[in-house]
């Protein structure tokens, strides 16, 4: 049995024409004790998605189960056994720490003591903080804390929705180094992000853009199928560089990548665009390299 | 790049009661330059950006911009800045135009100013079709972009973006950036943050704070030279690994 | 029910960590009871009133030197007609009028008997009623006094006339009024601001995602508001009772529980406004145009009904404010029993079985 199943979702807002189209036709599966990451930036349908999949929305159109059961027919079943961190932070402010995840055991018809062992990895480091009431919290901790909550029932699968939005990278980092030590205790994770980069991080992905799955792979799988070499390029004058790509005929794309600019080709390869660039006889840098998501991602949205 | 210097920061402090936000930071930027100021959640930019934006009145130390003291000159500065942030820029119940009509308002601009930039930017966003429809209804890349032209409507000596590219496509990410490289070329100063450390290689030059201090500055490869690493990520997270405040 | 218990401990919590609110929920009917009660009694001393002799003798010459005299009247003068009373009331000059007619020495002389017609400004009904008072009384102190020790005592009839307010509704009934108030603003506004905020936070997200029931959520967000509302009514009628001296006539059991009715009502009607809307600021503008305006303008606190037009008259009939507070006066005020009252308490909860089923078929299980 799969954690996750879902079968051509379609979801659109609004009571008359022109719909807005949040999900067209959504459909992938998760394993069990899979990190699966859903990848794309805002306004893509991630947020809808996990709505439908927590139950807490109902699709226009397909269907999904959730640990075997129906998000609209066994809803109570499922409420009772996953766990779901929303976008925002969705905690009481006006309680404490302590306080928080009691009531969401409680809640949740157990209590902290009898799951302790599942959070105590993430709870130890803000219980220091337990009296302290949580709006009141870091960034960081208010993460955790969620997470915390999130645990406490010990949930057969875990969705978070863009835990690491708006956080910097160090305590990204740290959240998704707590995901993997989660992973390996045997829980479904699914988790949405607009960060390319984290996809890495995921056993498999589904890359999202505008209410439609462009690819669902492993990270590995997804970088494979780029199918077209890609050239790093760098000068000392990067935007007369760029327009310069741009105008290769042998290049198909060409756009700024952190230091440097990626082209990728649509013939031909190193030498090639080598002997492109010599022409105009300034001095430049190029070297072939592997796509990363980022570049997979944007070559699948030209499409 | 020209020379003169069109922000200029020394000893700049900030103090919450016992809680000193921003301790003594100094630095300058310079005309045209696309500044990136990185930092931890918490590390004091929002509170470095309010002072040198003319809303937070620094505890000690001395900063212009634009030419223009922030302690006594902040309704100067107000007018020759233009402010974009990744959250509330554009007023999504008005329509584009409206919105456009509004901010130029703001800032004294006359009727055929307005009348004729409206159309120079909404040509130039190809967004002449969407003109009359209400911002909410545009996907997120363009009304980043949209606000990103708002906020450099009164053609301002600095723009300060707050994470402008938060939660953006790729592609869309990229596009934006080209729109701040065709500003830096007009002569305007943009002082950037951003999550995304990519985009700090985009910078002409890089200032990370740390608990308040500036603890590194320079350009993204004399950064990546001093800390021997390969890129700015690795650069930023050595930094703020050191970290000792909370966050936020 | 541990579910159950640890929801409305939290409620507490948000409660009491919000020190202004819980200043405002348990302050608001001690500061409207004492700000009402003691306009009351403020206004009757140095009134103005207008005094019209038709029959100027000795009599009348040595009433108005008591009136006069007394602390509680000042006398304005230029009244010579009926069309200056009329004049100085509209113009707010005076709160009262004694009419002398004409022959009134003469009359008690002969006949012993005379009459006096005290006519008053009744659009403030206590001020109205306590006026005539004093002046009755000051007008059988001087009877009294020149009747002496003889065997034929002298009459004078004092005839009011309640200007605007005939019936003189209004005495004492601020303290039933206040009651429907204050339950309003604590159940109704309370209540819905309450249940919108989890929504306006997200938390309402995490609470449907997990395995409480709906139905609990409410039950459980409505549970402090009734507890403190039952506090509210207790420290009402204790000020009511003990500092403006209006006793409780009637049963306090059968008031009791004609106030968790009331109670019970207005939180459906909170939990109800707080199903169909998304933002506090939409509950707060709906409870208080909902709500708050109808019983203060159509319960018959401030203005009597049956002063209203017909289509207004009819519109009151749908606030349940008018019959908790018919209910309160006669319970409370004339002291009658369910057997007088039973009419209204079937309405009233009638109209909460409504509004409860209202709310509960309104409350979704889903977001959006």
């Amino acid at each position: 049995m799969k954690a996750v199943t879902v079968n051509n979702i379609k979801k659109r807002y609004g009571a008359k024409k022109p719909f807005v189209s949040a999900l067209e036709g959504v459909s992938f599966e998760v394993e069990k004790g899979e990190l699966f990451g859903i990848i794309g930036p805002d306004g893509a349908g991630k947020t809808s998605l996990f709505r439908i999949l927590t139950t807490l929305l109902l699709a226009d159109g397909g269907n999904v189960m959730v640990d075997g059961l129906d998000v609209v027919k066994n809803y109570k079943d499922i409420r009772e056994r996953v766990g779901y961190m929303p976008g925002r932070f969705s905690l009481y402010q006006d309680l404490t720490v302590r306080e928080n995840l009691e009531f969401f055991a409680t809640i949740f018809n157990t209590s902290i003591e009898a799951n302790y062992d599942l959070v105590k990895d993430i709870y130890s480091q803000i219980e220091p903080f337990k009296d302290r009431k949580a709006g009141k919290l870091s960034g960081g901790m208010k993460q955790k804390l969620a997470l915390s909550c999130a645990l406490i029932h010990r949930p057969s699968v875990l969705f978070l929705d863009e835990p690491t939005t708006g956080v910097d990278a160090v305590s990204r980092k740290e959240f998704w180094e707590m995901l993997k030590k989660l992973r390996s205790q045997g829980i479904t994770i699914l988790v949405s992000t607009p960060y390319m980069d984290e996809a890495g991080l995921c056993d498999r992905v589904a890359l999202i853009q505008a209410g439609k799955i462009m690819s669902v792979d492993t990270p590995e799988g997804i970088v494979s199928a780029f199918g077209k070499k890609l050239l790093a390029v760098k000068s000392d004058s990067m935007l007369h560089l760029l327009n310069e790509l741009k105008a290769c005929p042998d290049v198909e794309d060409a756009y700024p990548f952190g230091e440097y600019h990626h082209a990728v080709m649509k013939q031909g390869g190193q030498k090639e665009l080598n002997n492109y660039l010599l022409r105009s006889g300034k001095a430049f840098e190029l070297k072939e390299v592997t796509p990363d998501i980022e570049d997979c991602f944007m070559a699948l949205m030209k499409n | 790049m020209s020379n003169d210097k069109v922000i200029i920061a020394e000893q700049l402090t900030k103090r919450f009661g016992h809680f000193t936000a921003v301790d003594g930071i100094s630095f300058d930027v310079h005309k045209g330059e696309i500044f990136g100021f990185l930092g931890a959640n918490g590390a004091g930019k929002t509170t470095a950006m309010r002072m040198l934006s003319g809303l937070s009145m620094p505890s000690s130390g001395k900063a212009s911009v634009a030419g223009f003291d922030v302690y006594r000159e902040t309704e100067k500065i107000k007018q020759s800045i233009g402010y974009m942030s990744q959250k509330f820029s554009l007023y999504e119940d008005l329509t584009v135009k409206e919105n456009i009509r509004f901010y130029a308002g703001i800032y004294g601009m006359t009727d055929t100013f307005i009348k004729d930039k409206t159309g120079f930017i909404l040509k130039h966003l190809h967004m002449e079709s969407e003109a009359d429809k209400l911002v909410k209804s545009l996907p997120l890349g363009w009304k980043q972009k949209l606000a990103f032209s708002v906020a450099v409507f009164h053609e301002p000596k600095i723009v300060f973006l707050d994470e402008p590219t938060g939660g953006v496509d790729p592609v869309t990410r990229r596009e934006f950036w080209s729109m701040i490289y065709q500003a830096a070329e007009t002569g305007i100063t943009v002082f950037v943050t951003t999550h995304y450390m990519d985009e700090a290689e985009y910078c002409n030059r890089v200032s990370i704070m740390v608990d308040g201090r500036i603890d590194a500055l320079g350009t993204p490869q004399q950064l990546k030279r001093t800390f021997n690493v390969s890129s700015m990520d690795e650069v930023f997270l050595k930094l703020a690994r050191k970290a000792t405040r909370a966050a936020d | 029910m541990k579910q159950f218990k640890a929801f409305v401990k939290k409620e507490f919590h948000h409660i009491f960590r919000d020190t202004r609110t819980v200043f405002i929920l348990l302050g608001m009917p001690v500061v409207q009871i004492i700000i009402f009660g003691f306009a009351l009694t403020n206004e009757v001393k140095n009134s103005r009133i207008g005094v019209l002799d038709n029959s100027k003798d000795a009599a009348t010459e040595s009433l108005i030197n008591e009136l006069e005299a007394s602390r509680y009247f000042d006398i304005e003068k230029n009244i010579y007609s009926y069309n200056d009373i009329e004049q100085s009331f509209r113009e707010g000059k005076i709160k009262m009028a004694v009419v002398f007619p004409q022959r009134f020495g003469e009359n008690l002389q002969h006949f012993n008997k005379a009459q006096v017609q005290l006519v008053a400004d009744a659009s403030d009904p206590n001020v109205a009623n306590t006026l005539t008072n004093y002046a009755t009384a000051v007008v059988m102190d001087y009877q009294k006094r020149i009747t002496g020790n003889r065997q034929l005592p002298y009459t004078i009839n004092t005839e009011m006339r309640m200007l605007y307010n005939p019936q003189l509704k209004g005495a004492y009934n601020f303290v039933p009024g206040v009651m429907a108030m204050v339950l309003m603003l604590v159940c109704t506004l309370m209540t819905a601001i309450t249940v919108v905020r989890e929504k306006e936070m997200g938390t309402m997200e995490i609470l449907l995602a997990s395995p409480i029931k709906p139905l609990k959520i409410i039950i459980a967000k409505a549970v402090p508001y009734l507890l403190l509302s039952i506090v509210n009514v207790a420290s009402i009628l204790l000020l009511s009772v003990f500092v403006l001296e209006v006793p409780i006539n009637g049963s306090l059991l059968l008031l009791s529980f004609e106030s968790i009715l009331f109670i019970l009502t207005c939180l459906a009607f909170g939990l109800l406004i707080s199903a169909s809307t998304a933002s506090q600021q939409t509950a707060m503008f709906i409870s208080l145009t909902g709500m708050f305006l109808p019983t203060v303008m159509l319960s018959g606190f401030m203005f009597p009904i049956e002063n209203m037009p017909l289509p207004l008259q009819i519109i009151s009939n749908a606030v349940p404010a008018k019959w908790y507070y018919m209910i309160v006066k006669d319970v409370m005020i004339k002291g009658v029993g369910l057997e007088s009252v039973w009419k209204e308490t079937l309405i009233l909860a009638g109209m909460m079985f409504f509004l409860l089923a209202m709310a509960i078929k309104k409350f979704k299980i889903r977001l959006a």
